[in-house]
């Protein structure tokens, strides 16, 4: 990649799961369709670290057992444990623990039993940093930081607490007022494609015809190279019809979210993050 | 807009054109492929400082018809302006090679035809000068109404009336404040009379240079060479001249010896969009020892490739790690590999039409810059002659017959 800077790799558990049929998970691991040519496959936390040894990005993610937050009974609490035993599989897989850093994932659903036991699981491993895995499906937004809170309560104070899955901009004030350090969402860069940017004001959707006469640029705030050049109005004629349309609001959005990261990280150190 | 001719070799010529303050280029040039005013894939930033040559953009007006129409633009300032273009120069042109080649089968009085992206449109002279006169460019091509080889000799005739009507009724909706900056059309398509004639007309109006319009339509190509001859002989030596799609690099070469001067290519996308790398020896000396260590004809055929191009797709290139010409300056090939590229297109990432992009618009410019090199040299005809034999090398042998069958195109 010729990339000076950071990398993080996930496990490739949620992936599996969310993007592929027919994913099928056992003790051993998981076996689902290879993207490729169909065939199954199944990856286990052996392979998973391996591959990510390979890959040589500065963090790796354990392969957990991760379930939808929808998902009630006894298979949550299989999840758990689960994750817990792998984990185990995961640190004797691992090659490189010198080079890189073994994040854990806590899982548990919406059960605050059974995160307080994944939690106590995980932090007694000892790992250089920890995830807060299983929270960006379709649960309410109450629950939701419940959990958040009660992990990052969990979680030691030194080390970093990953919040996977977590991309609207809310969401990452709220997670950064609980504790939480680290995000990853798609969300930003797929919002560009289909057209909408991320603006101090909340979400614009340039697809809208009164996009079509409005010569502001995005974010009168925003200081990125698309914002410095483009209007509302050029960029409405090129999302999701040119390539040039994703590429430009992709990097708005991203540039967006960088600043808001700054500020979040300026505001603490200032000691005005409440307001 | 400044042109001046400083020196020749054979029917090629070597110029120096101005087209705006700051956009000073040599000829013979290469105009970026843009839509709606942008490259496909190079974003600004990048396109800066792609290539000391990569200065002046061609733009269809008929990517202005709706969204954005030609009053947003104009409200906005101009075209440079509203895609944030200040600093190039911006050629229109109404051909769009990427949508739809005309056959002009369904032009009337009313206008030309052309396939868009909503629809068939049928553009006339005043639809075409109000586009741009919002625009603004540095730079535009007259209306044509362009016909085929294949078209009757009165469909012809009409055409090449027709394409004076409109060259006159654009340059009286030429805002006089702009200066003249007008391209004038010759058509004629494959009579030698009717092209002479559009010639000669063409030349008395008051057009700063010439576009030579209605090839890459399908003709063959000794018979463009003889309609382009016949051309440029009625064409004042000193004004500039142009043509759109004629982008193959044999076409370039052809149409430069011709004594045309600027040229619109669709070959750096199309071979972008296929996965394809140009990858073809851009000099005589260096050749001969990059072809040794190129793997065969046959070897490269199997693969995709050729001579000219790589095929990114193949799994040949799996653990490749060089760049992807040897010795390229371009931004993708001092920094990212054959493997990464192939990489990036097998898991359909966006990356990969952007570097690709930027390579094969650099390489091409490359290409133009070795044409312009052999011409201040005087040895155009010697490194046309070269090119044209290293082109060959894509035909493969089959067992079976004893000429050669070209392959891959």
């Amino acid at each position: 990649m010729n990339w000076p800077r950071a990398l993080l790799t996930d496990s490739g558990g949620f992936q599996m799961v969310s993007l592929l049929h027919l994913a099928d998970i056992t003790e051993e691991g998981v076996t689902f369709q290879s993207p490729v040519d169909g065939k199954p496959m199944l990856l286990t936390p052996e392979d998973s670290i391996q591959i990510q040894n390979k890959i040589g990005a500065d963090i790796i993610m354990a392969l957990d057992d991760v379930v939808k937050t929808t998902t009630t009974g006894p298979r949550v609490e299989e999840a758990m444990y689960r994750t817990l035993r792998w984990i185990d599989r995961c640190i004797a897989a691992h090659s490189r623990p010198h080079e890189q850093n073994l994040f854990g994932i806590v899982q548990g659903g919406l059960d605050p039993q059974l995160r307080d036991i994944c939690l106590e699981g995980l932090v007694a491993r000892n790992l250089p940093g920890y995830a807060i895995g299983g929270l960006a499906g379709g649960e309410g937004k109450d629950a939701f930081w419940r959990v958040v809170a009660q992990c990052t309560a969990g979680l030691p104070e030194d080390k970093p607490r990953y919040v996977m899955g977590i991309g609207f901009p809310l969401d990452i004030v709220v997670c950064t007022a609980l504790g939480a350090d680290m995000y990853d969402c798609v969300y930003p860069t797929r919002t560009a494609r289909f057209g909408s940017a991320l603006v101090s004001e909340g979400v614009l959707r340039l697809t809208h015809a009164a996009m079509a006469t409005d010569y502001r640029p995005l974010d009168s705030s925003c200081t990125c190279m698309v914002c410095k050049r483009y209007t509302r109005a050029y960029l409405h004629t090129l999302v999701t019809k040119e390539a040039m349309g994703s590429q430009l609001v992709s990097y708005h959005n991203i540039s967006h979210m960088m600043q808001l990261s700054r500020n979040l990280h300026s505001s603490i150190l200032e000691g005005r993050f409440p307001e | 807009m400044e042109f001046v001719v400083r020196t020749w070799s054979a029917g090629a010529r070597l110029g120096s054109m101005q087209l705006a303050a700051g956009v000073q280029m040599e000829t013979p040039t290469l105009l970026l492929l843009t839509r709606k005013g942008l490259p496909a894939f190079i974003p600004p930033d990048l396109l800066q400082n792609l290539h000391p040559d990569a200065r002046a953009c061609q733009v269809s007006p008929l990517h202005f018809l709706d969204s954005p129409s030609a009053s947003i633009v104009e409200t906005a300032g101009g075209l440079h302006k509203f895609v944030s273009m200040t600093g190039f120069g911006m050629v229109a042109l109404a051909r769009d090679s990427l949508m739809d080649e005309s056959n002009g089968e369904a032009s009337s009085k009313l206008g030309a035809a052309f396939e868009t992206t909503s629809g068939r449109r049928v553009v006339g002279p005043a639809k075409y000068m109000e586009i741009v006169n919002a625009c603004k460019p540095d730079l535009w091509v007259s209306l044509p109404d362009e016909v085929p080889t294949w078209a009757a000799e009165k469909r012809n005739r009409l055409s090449v009336d027709r394409t004076l009507q409109w060259l006159d009724h654009c340059l009286s909706l030429q805002p006089a404040e702009r200066g003249n900056r007008c391209l004038g059309v010759v058509v004629g398509s494959a009579s030698l009379d009717e092209r002479i004639r559009s010639a000669e007309q063409t030349a008395t109006r008051n057009v700063v240079g010439f576009s030579l319009g209605g090839f890459g339509l399908g003709e063959d190509a000794s018979q463009r060479a003889l309609q382009m001859d016949a051309v440029i002989a009625k064409l004042p030596k000193e004004k500039l001249r142009h043509t759109s799609g004629l982008g193959l690099p044999e076409e370039v070469l052809q149409a430069v010896e011709a004594g045309v001067d600027v040229f619109d290519s669709i070959y750096p996308f199309m071979l972008t969009k296929g996965g394809y790398a140009m990858t073809f020896p851009l000099n005589m000396e260096n050749s001969p020892g990059n072809l040794d260590t190129q793997p065969s004809a046959s070897e490269l055929a199997y693969i995709g490739s050729d001579s000219a191009k790589m095929n990114l797709r193949s799994v040949a290139y799996r653990l490749d790690k060089s760049p992807l010409v040897v010795g390229c300056k371009c931004y993708t090939c001092q920094r990212h590999t054959r493997a990464y590229i192939h990489h990036l297109i097998n898991t359909h990432e966006m990356l990969s039409q952007t570097l690709l992009e930027i390579h094969n618009t650099y390489h091409y410019l490359e290409f133009f810059k070795a044409i312009r090199d052999a011409i201040k040299a005087d040895k155009f005809l010697a490194f046309r002659n070269w090119f044209t034999s290293t082109r060959k090398e894509t035909r493969v042998h089959s067992p079976a017959s004893k000429s050669p069958t070209l392959v891959l195109h």
